[in-house]
């Protein structure tokens, strides 16, 4: 074992900070310039019917599908709903109608599960009033929690541009 | 005039460790939040937003996102092109798919369109991937999280 003699000098190692302060401000200011805020993003699954028709009996125990048809006014602006023949007075109507039909049960084998909605849209409707009415039929929120509701969505064939 | 005297400038040390401290942990911060998927996300592109849309649990498989701006031009990762040269586009696209061993059917097609654009015209984009030679099948409909009470029914 080394002992240290009385008196001596400890021999002090300097250390260069300059060289790592250096790279460190570099990447902190990399990283400052390459950050984004992204707003979270969600995807609603839609089934589109095929171009080519599929072969087969169609199937009578599947439910017709629930016609909703969205009008554009002027400026590609919602102008009317319907779900089938019935005029609603907006989505908040579409929900509440689609509530009624499908009710609170969901899951497997449920009316929910089963029942399909086709979106009839004229051209020139902007894209974010059909998020608004997809959102009406898939689902609710009831405090933090998520009830799902008509997650089978799909169009109809898209019209000619006015 | 006043000289110092040689060798008798003093250094002023300042404490280094709180601010080595600080700077790494804001370097942390910006690493873990930096976000470098930029191709699938055009600034271009304003999202429709959405109470129900939430992030999914687990990332899609195969996912391939096309972009639609307000003046109906599709992005797909770097290239640009309008509606009617998506075709060859896509069609590049399921080779390379098929290339790597993957179906093209159960590729889900990811399209951020701009709340503004047309829906006939996100429709038509629907129909181009649809045909019989491209053949996708699964479509996702992308909007960005909106807190609940933040739009009006």
């Amino acid at each position: 074992m080394k002992v240290r003699r009385a008196g001596q000098r400890e021999e002090e190692t300097e250390l260069q900070m300059t060289p790592m302060i250096d790279i460190v401000f570099q990447l902190l200011v990399f990283f400052i310039m390459t950050f984004k805020i992204v707003s979270p993003e969600g995807d609603f699954n839609i089934k589109m019917p095929l171009a080519a028709p599929s072969e087969g009996l169609p199937d009578d125990t599947q439910l017709p599908p629930i016609k909703v048809t969205l009008k554009a006014g002027a400026g590609g602006r919602l102008s009317s709903i319907r779900m089938g023949t019935k005029a609603l007075g907006g989505v908040g109507d579409l929900r509440r109608e689609i509530r009624e039909i499908v009710g609170d049960d969901h899951g497997p084998g449920s009316i929910a599960a089963e029942t399909e909605v086709e979106f009839d849209c004229d051209y020139d409707l902007k894209f974010e009033y059909v998020i608004d009415a997809i959102t009406a039929v898939s689902g609710r929120i009831e405090g933090q929690k998520v009830i799902k509701m008509i997650e089978k969505i799909k169009f109809s064939p898209p019209k000619k541009p006015t | 005039m006043r000289y110092g005297k040689r060798g008798g400038l003093g250094l002023a040390k300042g404490e280094m460790t709180p601010m080595i401290d600080m700077t790494f942990q804001l370097i942390a911060f910006f690493m873990v939040l930096v976000n470098f998927s930029e191709a699938d996300q055009n600034e271009r592109i304003k999202l429709p937003a959405s109470e129900l849309a939430k992030p999914p649990d687990k990332p899609l498989e195969e996912p391939l996102t096309l972009q639609l701006t307000e003046d109906a031009t599709v992005l797909l990762g770097p290239q640009e092109v309008p509606i009617e040269g998506l075709a060859g586009l896509l069609l590049r696209e399921k080779q390379m798919l098929e290339a790597m061993g993957r179906n093209p059917s159960q590729t889900t097609v990811i399209i951020r369109a701009d709340r503004n654009a047309k829906t006939g015209v996100v429709q038509r984009v629907i129909d181009v991937c649809q045909r019989p030679e491209i053949g996708f099948e699964k479509f996702a409909l992308r909007a960005k999280q909106q807190a609940p009470q933040a739009k009006g029914a």
